[in-house]
Order: C-alpha cells, then structure tokens, then sequence
C-alpha cells in the first residue's frame, strides 16, 4: 500500500513541476519571401542565426513569385488573412498600395530602428510611424558598364547624356553592342525612365510632390520626359542588341559581363546575379549613374531595398517583432552582408561592408559619401506607379510608340492608379 | 386498355434531380456573372465598391492599350476560327482519302490537342527564338532572314495564331472527318459516273453536306478565339509592348494591377462580344439551312 | 500508276505532318536530355550527353519537391472534379431528357450560356473568399464541376435519348425508388458515354491553366501547370530542366490517349456533326 502512496505521489509531484515549470511555449512563425534566389540565400541565412539564437522559435520560409503576381499575391493574402506571420515586400509606393495604417503592425517602437537610415525610414512610414525594417542594402538603378572594352577603347566614365551617346558611337564602331536590352523580361525596360529620376528632381525639385497632387504630368514636364526620350534615342541609333525583343536578363547580365555589350542599364541588385553566375568577369563590371544634362550634378537614383513588415492580423507579433528586430540589428546586417553580394551601402548605422567588394559597388559609393549626390528613386517619394510603365517603355523601347504619346498615355495610367488608391485631388 | 398512372405515383425522374447541379452552378458560375453587371460599374478593390457609372467602359473604348486589346481578339478569333476550319476540312479530306499509314497521320495530327497549352507555348516560343530558334535558323539555311516572329509587335498576335492553328487544327479535322463519314459514297459514284471532277465533286457534294460540322467548327473555333488566354500569356505576356494583348489578357493585367472593377468590365465586355457575334451567326446559319 | 498514288500522297503527308506536327515534340525530348549549356544553344543537335535520369531527378526536387505535390494537387482535384460532375450531370441530363418540366428549358438555356460565355473572374473570385472556398482544393473542384457542367450534361442528355425507357417504367413498377433506378439501372447502362466523359473532363481539368492562375495561388496549391508556368521564369538559363518538365507535363495525357484513343475521339465529335 505504502508504495503504492510513494509512487502516486513522487509522479503526481513530477507532473505539477512540470506544469509549474514556464513551458517554453515552441513557436512557429511563418515568413513569405520571393523566389529570388539571393533573397532565399539571405533568408535562410538569418533564419538559421536566429533559430540558434533563440532555439524555442522555429521560422518556415515560404517562397512566392515575384513581379505583378507576388504584388497580388500579397494584396490578396493581406486581404483575406492570409498572409504569414512575417512577409518581405517592397518598401515605397507598392507598401502605400498595401494601406499599411490598416493592415501592418507598427514597427516604430522596435529597438534596432534607432540606428536604420532615415532616408529608409522615410519610405516605410505612413502617417508619421514606421512599419518596416530595412532587408539588404540600398541599390543604385544607373548602367553597367564593361570595363574591359573602356579600357580598350580609351573611354571614360560619361558625365553628361552627350558623352555617354559618343561612348556609344565608338563602340559601335568598334563592332560591340553598345546598349543591352533585354524585352522578354519586360521589367528591364523601364530603367532610362526610372533612373533618370535624380536628374528629374534636380530640375525640377518640386516633381514627386506635384506629380501625387495631380499638378505635374510626365507629358508637359520636359526633364520628366527625358526618360523615354533617351530611350528613343538610344534605340533609334541603333545601339542595342540584334535580340533585344526576346533577351531575357540574364542574357542582359551575360552580355554586359563577358563583354558581348559595353552597357547594360540595370539596377545594382544585378551584382548578386553577375557573382553568381559570372564570378570570374565580376571584376570587369563597372556602374556609373545615369548622366543628365549637367556634369556638375551627376547623381545616382537610389531604390531601396525591401522591408520586413508584421500583418496586424497575425497571432505572434511579439515574437514576430523580436525577429524583425534580429534583422534590422547590425548582427543581421552583418549576416545579410556576407551571404549576398553587397549592392549599395548598408542602411543600419555601424554596419561594415567587407573588404572585398566588387568594383560595381566601388564605383557606387562615391555617390553616397558626398550629400546631395542621390535621390531615392520616384516609387518611394510618390504612392502612385502606373502598372503598365514596363510596357509603355517597352514600346518606346522597340520603336512602336513615340516618347510624346508614351508619356501620354503613362500619365493616364498613372491616373487610373491614383484613384485606386482613393487619392484626392485626382 | 392502360390505366392513367395515379398522380400520387412517383416518377422515375424527380425534379430534385436538378438540385445539386443546380446550386453548384448558379452559385459558381450563374450568381458571379450576374454580378458581375454591377461591379463593371465600380471602382472595386474587393472590399469596397464604389459606383462610377460607365467610366471603365469608357476607358475601354478610348485607351489605346486597351481599344487595340478589343481589336486584336477579333482579328485573333476571325483568323484562328478561319484558318482551324479551311485546314481542318483539306486535312480531313486527306486522312478520308485512301493513302498509307492513315490512322498514324490521324492520330499525328490529334495530339496536340490532348497537350498542355502552357508546354506547347513555351516550347514554341523557343522554336521562334529570333537568333537561335530552329525556326530562323532553318530559314536561314535557306537563305531567307527569319523574322522576329514574337519580338516584332506587327507579327506577335499572328504568330500566336499560327500556333493555336497547330494546336487546335487537330479537333476540327476529326469533327470534319466524322461530318464526311456521314455522307454516302453513292452521291459520289453519281457524280463519277457524271464525269464530274474531284474538284467539282467537292464543291458540289461535300462541301453542302458537310454543313453541320462546319458550323460546329466555326461557331467552337470563334468562341475559343475569342475567349483565348493561355497560349497568349503563355508565348508573349501580351506584349511586346501591348500588340498581342487580348482582352483576356487585359482582364488578367487589370486584375494583377488591382483594378478589380476595369478588369470586370473586360469580362462583360467579354460577353457581350460573344452574344454579339456567336448568336446572329447562328440564326444565320439556322436560316439558311431552313432555306435549304 | 492509280496503284503508287496513295503511297505518294501518303508519303508526302507523312514527311510533312511529321515536321509540322512531330518535330516540336522531338525538339522538347532532345532538350530535355541535354546538359544545361547544350540546351542553352536552343538548337536541334543530338545530345552528347544523354543526361535524362539527372535532369528528371533535378526537376523534381526543384524547390523542395513542388513538381511532386503539383502532381498530387492536380490528380485529386481532376479525379474529385470528374466524379462529382459525372454523377451530377448525368441526373441533370437523365431528368432533361425523360421528364417533361419547364424547367428544361430553364436548364438548357442555362447550359448553353456555361458553353459560350466566360466565368466573371474577379467577382467568382470575391464570392470564394467569402466563402473561405479561396486558394483551397474543394473550392477548386466546385469551379471545376461547374464549369464544365454544360458539356458534360449535353453529352449525356443526347446518348440517354438512346435507352429505351421501358427500363425506367419496369423498374418502377418493380417497386423501385428513384434514385434507385439512376444508380441501379440507368448510370450502369452510360458507361460507354461515361468512360467518354470522364477521359475527355479528365484531360481538360488536367491541363487548366487559367482557372488555377487566378483561383488557387499559393505554394500549398500548385497544380502542374502552374508550376511549369513558374519553372518559365525561374529557369531562365536552364532550359533543359524547363523542357524535362514540359516532357513530364505531356506525358499523362499521351498516356491516356494511347489506352483510350476510341473514346477521345468519341467524345470530341459527340453531338457535333448533328448539329
């Protein structure tokens, strides 16, 4: 009988110490990235490093596609409730889209944004809090140059439009594609007109904030149209690629990297492409913003990377909040910076960039060093994007449409936009 | 004498039996057309709906992205429509004939229907591939400059077509061969011993009695057309640019773009293309076979 | 002479439908097999190296396996989407043609519009989320029985206008109920037009590729013609693992075809040269 007793009460003490004991609750948080295989790299990487941090908190990644179906995808997922515990989604205009006020959790209050950049912080705010932290460094969109063939050819890093246009005489001359294009990927189109924004807003400095109120158009603003001017011009010359209608980017990359092409206009993201799959020509890559009229002010159109943000129907914020603080710590900067090929300057203050940087990223961090000489990118400055700018320019692009009507009929769609969005003044 | 059956008595067939096809129809089809008229109306972001009277449409018809995606289904369906039955009656005429290894060429022929349109788009667009697709590359061999045949906006849409002509030929030709299986030999020993020629004889003979498989194949083939998405979306996303873009195309590009209530409007605009041209084609086929 | 022309004839349309029609299928089959740099030259050379295992295997663990659960997802809404709709379409079409309602004329009207006109994308989408029926399996085969309820239902009003109905009126004297005599006496006798049915249904919701694009977005759901599309983009410099997925995308109706080759062919004129 005793033992009986003995038994029933050692177990019954086991159990309450098991209860009384704080279970470590095992989560589970979900996190949706794209398929682009660097953000997959990175992901994985701060994910493993955080699991190992904290050994209680397990994270799945979930890819989805990229383009105008992640956009819908995400949309769609917010709107139904979908949507995982942490997502990864532009910052800017496309975060506008998403009524970040209503959908997201605020971030303000997460102890690694006292040291992320304020020019991010500036597009992943709305109505004065933040909802993001920044995913990777900042990129430049400008044109990337081989510079094997400005070797051979003794040519130099143009300052002005004039110039870059000689460059591309002699090159053509010399028997090299001058301009790659790459059509079948129609997003690669639109990178004269967007980053040609710096020198847009060094014309007119008023333009982001006229164009959202509906007072400035792409058609009747002559440095706007510069974009899809040049776009023309460059096409008329005849300087791109024999297949530019059905290249894809990574012929673009191929092109620009072995020297098939002297430029390629692209946006700096490309480096961690051009690593991986043309490691030994990485060093004879170069990036030069895209020049305006002006040589004194020669500026670069910065976009900025991604952000993590928290639905606010999620059921783990606060666990969801500790790892988007891991990532915008400098630890996770760190992590993110050695996975993936740097493309731009870190935007959390105290994070190194490694020793070893391609001379793409080299050539870019002069524009960063010296004030004045970026603007971020018109996406993240406006809520409003017209969806079919990467047809339009495509167009333009292949000569089936004129700059003038292109714009035309950019601004209309960027109107059909704006009243999605419920903006007023529209 | 029979007697009447008593009321009470239940048939073989109770009325239910439509329930269950019923509800599942109405609600997942029939219900969201309806709807559809109203939300064509709207600025529509799936939560809120906000009524802007006939604007979408107006920007169907004044939009030139969007004028040109109308224009293009009807040259689209017309081409396709015209070509799958002109080319599924010589084929069928052919595989009815007497030559060799006729039920291998049959079979040929009909496969492409039974294969994944999106396999069929992609494997095409690298067969035209301007530089490196077999295509060019075989014409180059004969000493012709291959076109761009999906990076030229004037080429793109017809390209496609021809593609969807190899893919569907298929279906119409065995549509027409059973249409010819149907008509009797005599009327052809008559016209032989007539002294009729092969081509009069098909003038004469199978073209009037082959009538209802070709107005089957016409009246498929248009609706196909004009409703036509996959191969589209598959080969050139509508481009390059907008030339090849459909409305289908465009309902889905609206949609991704989040303009729910435009894209909507594609789809009534949609149906009213086919009610339009599918149901006075109809009559008029009706017509003329009354006459007949 | 009268006795060659049919073998010249023959062989002429031989050598032409076998580059019009079979030379595409070649060309997937020979760049399925190749080494990603050889298929990258998009040209019709033979392979040097003869890597189909490597590629077939490389396919399929593609992120994370998603071939093999596309195959899942696409097999169990086909198979739930054809049974559903045989047993519902054959009541519609055996009440249709044997019992005299003004609602048949309702019904047929009704089935026509399901034949000719497009499905309201955006709102049926609307609708499925307020039922919670978005991006899930069961809404998927709901979409799928009702779309193609018409064809379905018109191919068996027509064949059962061919069994007499003193099997109907015997078996009702006999005391049968009738749901009975449906699943016991009519649904065995359309099995000829069954088999028809469901191999032709079986094909066309395999191949879908536009109601899953806009009904069943998300990893979880992918059917195989979603991730072929997806393969498109991500596989931008391999086309030799593009071309071994379209092989595998191609082989399941091949196979079917070639065990069913009648019945397709059955099916696709049905009712057609009638008018």
């Amino acid at each position: 009988m005793t033992i009986h007793i003995k038994a029933y009460l050692a177990s019954a003490a086991l159990i309450a110490l098991t209860a009384i004991t704080p279970a470590h609750a095992e989560v589970t948080l979900s996190f949706l990235i794209d398929n682009n295989p660097d953000t997959v790299a990175a992901a994985e990487a701060l994910v493993e490093a955080y699991q190992k941090q904290t050994p209680d908190v397990t994270i799945e990644i979930e890819q989805r596609a990229g383009g105008g179906e992640g956009d819908n995808i995400i949309k769609t997922r917010l709107a139904t409730g979908e949507m995982s515990d942490v997502f990864l989604y532009n910052s800017g205009s496309l975060l506008q889209a998403l009524k970040p006020q209503q959908t997201l959790v605020d971030l303000s209050d997460v102890p690694a944004q006292a040291k992320v950049d304020q020019g991010f912080k500036s597009v992943v705010s709305a109505d004065g809090k933040v909802y993001g932290v920044p995913f990777g460094t900042a990129m430049g969109g400008g044109i990337f140059y081989n510079r094997a063939i400005y070797q051979e050819l003794g040519l130099s890093v143009p300052k002005t439009w004039a110039e870059f246009m000689a460059n591309n005489e002699k090159i053509k001359a010399a028997g090299k594609v001058a301009v790659a294009q790459t059509y079948r990927d129609t997003w690669t189109s639109q990178l004269f007109v967007l980053a040609d924004y710096y020198n847009v807003q060094a014309a007119v400095p008023n333009f982001a904030e006229d164009y959202t109120n509906n007072k400035a158009k792409y058609a009747t603003t002559p440095a706007a149209m510069k974009g899809f001017d040049h776009l023309k011009e460059v096409h008329d010359a005849g300087l791109f690629n024999e297949d530019f209608g059905a290249a894809s980017y990574d012929d673009g990359l191929r092109m620009v990297a072995t020297g098939e092409a002297a430029h390629y206009p692209m946006l700096t993201f490309a480096i961690g492409a051009l690593k991986q799959n043309y490691p030994e020509n990485l060093a004879d890559v170069g990036f030069f913003a895209q020049p305006g009229d002006d040589a004194t002010k020669n500026g670069l159109t910065v976009w900025m990377p991604p952000a993590i943000y928290i639905p606010a129907a999620s059921e783990k914020i606060e666990e969801a909040k500790k790892f988007a603080n891991f990532v915008a710590s400098v630890e996770g900067c760190k992590i993110m910076t050695a996975i993936n090929t740097v493309q731009g300057p870190p935007l959390i203050d105290g994070c190194p960039l490694p020793a070893d940087v391609p001379p793409a990223v080299t050539d870019m961090l002069p524009y960063f060093k010296t004030a004045g000489l970026t603007a971020p990118a018109l996406e993240f400055v406006s809520p409003i994007k017209g969806p079919a700018l990467e047809q339009i320019t495509v167009e333009v692009g292949s000569g089936i449409r004129g700059p003038a009507e292109a714009a035309v009929l950019y601004d209309d769609d960027v109107r059909k936009q704006a009243k999605q969005l419920g903006l007023s003044n529209w | 004498m029979v007697q009447p059956r008593p009321r009470s008595q239940k048939s073989p067939c109770p009325l239910w039996f439509f329930l269950p096809a019923a509800v599942i129809y109405g609600v997942f089809f029939l219900a969201p057309t309806a709807t559809s008229f109203w939300y064509s109306l709207t600025r529509w972001d799936l939560t809120t709906a906000e009524f802007i009277g006939l604007e979408n449409f107006r920007q169907f018809f004044s939009e030139p992205f969007l004028v040109q995606s109308l224009v293009n289904t009807l040259i689209y369906a017309v081409m396709t429509s015209g070509l799958k039955t002109v080319c599924g009656l010589l084929l069928a005429v052919l595989l009815t004939g007497n030559i060799f290894a006729r039920g291998f060429l049959r079979t040929v022929v009909f496969f492409p229907v039974l294969v994944s349109t999106i396999g069929i788009g992609i494997t095409f667009t690298v067969m035209m591939h301007p530089t490196k697709g077999i295509i060019n590359v075989a014409l180059g061999a004969l000493g012709i400059a291959g076109p761009g045949w999906l990076t030229n906006p004037s080429l793109a849409l017809f390209s496609v077509a021809l593609v969807d002509l190899w893919k569907g030929v298929g279906l119409a030709t065995l549509i027409f061969i059973a249409g010819l299986a149907a008509i009797s030999t005599d009327y052809y020993e008559a016209a032989r011993i007539d002294g009729a020629t092969r081509f009069q004889q098909f003038r004469r003979i199978t073209l009037p009695l082959v009538r209802p498989a070709t107005i089957t194949v016409v009246t498929l083939s248009l609706i196909g057309g004009l409703r036509s998405f996959d191969l589209i979306w598959a080969m050139t996303r509508g481009g390059p640019g907008f030339s090849s873009d459909v409305v289908a195309s465009v309902i889905y590009k609206q949609y991704q773009a989040g303009f729910y209530g435009l894209s909507t409007a594609g789809n009534v605009i949609l149906f009213a293309l086919i009610v339009a041209i599918i149901l006075p084609l109809s009559l008029w086929f009706n017509r003329r076979e009354v006459a007949q | 002479m009268r006795h060659i022309r049919p073998y010249v004839t023959g062989g002429i349309a031989l050598l032409f439908a076998a580059v019009v029609f079979i030379l595409p299928f070649m060309f997937i089959l020979i760049q399925a097999v190749k080494s990603k740099s050889e298929a990258s030259r998009l040209s019709f050379s033979l392979p040097q190296e003869w890597l189909f295992w490597q590629n077939l295997i490389a396919v399929f663990k593609a992120r994370d396996y998603q071939l093999l659960l596309a195959y899942f997802n696409s097999t169990l809404i086909t198979v739930a989407s054809v049974s559903i709709l045989v047993i519902l379409s054959a009541m519609v079409g055996y009440i249709m043609q044997r019992r005299r309602t003004p609602w048949n004329a309702v019904a047929q009207i009704a089935l026509f519009m399901g034949l000719m006109m497009p499905p309201a994308v955006v709102p049926t989408i609307g609708l499925l989320q307020d039922l919670g029926l978005f991006k899930t399996i069961h809404g998927m085969v709901l979409i799928q029985v009702a779309y193609n309820l018409s064809f379905s239902t018109l191919l068996y009003r027509s064949f059962i206008s061919t069994i007499p109905r003193d099997l109907d009126e015997a078996a009702l004297i006999d005391g049968a109920k009738p749901w009975q005599i449906f699943f016991r006496v009519i649904l065995p006798l359309l099995k000829p037009v069954t088999v028809t049915n469901i191999v032709v249904q079986s094909i066309a919701i395999f191949n879908d590729f536009t109601n899953p694009l806009y009904y069943l977005p998300g990893k979880e759901n992918v059917t195989v013609q979603l991730t072929l599309y997806n393969f498109q983009s991500m596989y931008t410099s391999q086309y030799n693992l593009l071309f071994m997925n379209i092989l595998l995308v191609t082989i399941p109706p091949l196979i079917v075809f070639i065990f069913f080759n009648r019945q397709i062919v059955a099916g696709m004129t049905a009712g057609a040269v009638k008018g």
